[in-house]
């Protein structure tokens, strides 16, 4: 604040305080020329008013208020750029940037300014951070065993994936289920955990304009008979006869990009897992207009020691207990 | 009034009705004053923080959806400086985030969570399965669907007067490093940028449920 508003917000909070103070000492004699406990003058109804003094229980709660606010405007940054004698804030503010807000941390600390949420926060990492680095030192094998690190992820899990996997983790169209075994891009923790850090964005490619109806309807028959189903076999065929183009991503046995080491993401397709529905419509509008899933990357948000946690948790829905 | 005692100056104030309005005005203005009059002129709350950039024409167009479906009676967009706030929904809310928003959308109340830092949180897939059912992906949410912004598509007739109102209303300097190509430079590419949004879904134009993810997709994202 610039010395022209400090100064304008300290006049204005004083003279209000002032004004009001002698109000009410004005207030507390009598000036009307009528004696107290006798009428004003005048009635309605049968009512009326009668000068009585001011009730000295509000008075002296209103005396109360002034002291209470001399307090407060010391010891509280009240009165424009007065830090207040306890140099208390809420918050770091007027900080324009993520790197400012972390340097205005320390700088509070530095000129020993007490801001209520940097206390909180060193509060709780006096509390939970050697309980996460403990964690963090272990690998994710050991604590998918580890009920206490398995409740702090469940945790985490519902109050930030459930919303596309579900708090049964069991996924939905379109977002994967987290409980089996089938991996778009590896379920060992390594990748688990790149796949939370860093996020993913698939891309399968529209391919309506390139095939036609009657190829899409052809490579629809033939990606339904890699997983077994009963299909038209001279559709299938001719289908099967275009693969390589899926096949960079999917393999040429279709069985998707993790079993041939490859980081496209693309699924298992001669599975019974479909991701965006197995019916014949359901593939058919894949094929004809691309899918791309997006799993968001989550280590700017959550942090690599809670991630950690997060993926133990993963990791251990679809490892047989 | 029975009579009249000269020597009540109460009743001055008493019997004098636009007396006792000056009065009061004068009263209840040290509030305003002093709480609000100094925001409007300090760097604190007018100078953006550095890497807000202006809505582009399809944002602009889902701000306002946003509005007009009244997001803003459930959801707030202000991050309290409480730590239970920051875990849940990331770095508390900074003045110079909100500069630009005009009406601000800082909402009052949260039947459902705050939307401040909304932005990359879920794919733009998870909005639309949402935004459509919000049961289909949430099955203990009370929100009501809104299904057919899929269907509407956006009315762009007045996109770049918006568009050109927030340019000149904010002084935007094309040349900020902040905000590069997003048409906020000449008259010419904010035409461009409205003829965009007229050219999605195969020139049928950008349907409002596309609007309206664009703008919560940038939610909270300028703080760097």
């Amino acid at each position: 604040m610039t010395s022209f508003w400090s100064i304008w917000v300290i006049v204005l909070t004083l003279s209000c305080l002032f004004i009001l103070f002698g109000l009410l000492v004005w207030n507390l004699k009598n000036y009307t020329g009528v004696k107290e406990g006798e009428s004003c003058g005048h009635e309605f109804d049968g009512i009326e008013e009668l000068n009585n003094p001011l009730p000295k229980w509000w008075t002296y709660m209103f005396f109360a208020t002034f002291a209470w606010s001399v307090y407060y405007l010391a010891a509280y940054p009240g009165l424009g750029n007065w830090e207040g004698l306890g140099k208390w804030t809420s918050s770091n503010q007027g900080i324009t940037s993520l790197a400012e807000s972390k340097m205005a941390v320390e700088e509070a600390q530095a000129e020993g300014r007490f801001v209520k949420l940097d206390a909180e926060y060193r509060a709780a990492d006096e509390r939970f951070g050697p309980i996460f680095e403990a964690f963090a030192q272990q690998d994710i094998e050991t604590l998918a065993t580890d009920e206490k690190a398995l409740e702090i992820g469940q945790r985490l899990f519902a109050q930030n994936c459930s919303q596309c996997h579900g708090s049964d983790a069991r996924g939905g169209q379109g977002f994967p289920n987290l409980t089996d075994k089938d991996w778009l891009y590896g379920g060992t923790p390594d990748k688990i955990k790149e796949t939370i850090l860093h996020g993913r964005i698939a891309a399968m490619p529209p391919w309506g304009a390139a095939l036609g109806e009657q190829g899409i309807k052809e490579m629809t028959a033939h990606v339904l008979s890699l997983s077994g189903r009963t299909v038209n076999q001279k559709d299938a065929a001719a289908g099967a006869a275009k693969f390589a183009m899926c096949a960079a991503c999917h393999g040429a046995d279709g069985k998707g990009s993790v079993a041939h080491n490859l980081p496209f993401g693309a699924p298992n397709l001669t599975d019974n897992t479909w991701l965006y529905g197995g019916s014949q419509r359901a593939v058919e509008e894949t094929l004809n207009n691309g899918r791309a899933g997006v799993m968001p990357a989550w280590k700017d948000i959550l942090g690599e020691d809670k991630i950690h946690l997060l993926t133990a948790y993963v990791y251990s829905l679809s490892q047989d207990k | 009034m029975s009579n009249n005692n000269s020597q009540n100056k109460h009743e001055i104030v008493e019997k004098n009705i636009g007396l006792m309005a000056i009065l009061t005005v004068f009263a209840i203005s040290f509030g305003a004053l002093v709480e609000i009059t100094p925001l409007m002129f300090q760097d604190d709350t007018t100078k953006p923080v550095e890497g807000l950039r202006p809505l582009n024409a399809l944002e602009i167009e889902g701000h306002d959806i946003y509005v007009r479906e009244g997001c803003h009676t459930c959801h707030t967009q202000m991050i309290r400086p409480f730590r239970d706030e920051v875990e849940r929904y990331g770095h508390y809310s900074v003045a110079g985030e909100s500069v630009w928003d005009h009406p601000f959308l800082w909402g009052s109340k949260r039947t459902g969570p705050d939307l401040a830092r909304i932005g990359k949180r879920y794919s733009d897939d998870w909005h639309y399965a949402h935004l459509v059912d919000p049961r289909a992906v949430v099955p203990e949410s009370n929100m009501p669907g809104f299904p057919w912004l899929a269907e509407d598509r956006v009315d762009t007739s007045l996109t770049l007067k918006k568009l050109k109102i927030f340019r000149d209303t904010f002084a935007i300097n094309p040349e900020n490093p902040a905000h590069p190509g997003l048409g906020y430079g000449s008259d010419e590419e904010l035409i461009a940028d409205v003829a965009k949004v007229d050219a999605m879904n195969n020139g049928k134009g950008a349907t409002e449920m596309q609007a309206l993810i664009a703008y919560l997709q940038q939610l909270g994202t300028h703080l760097k």
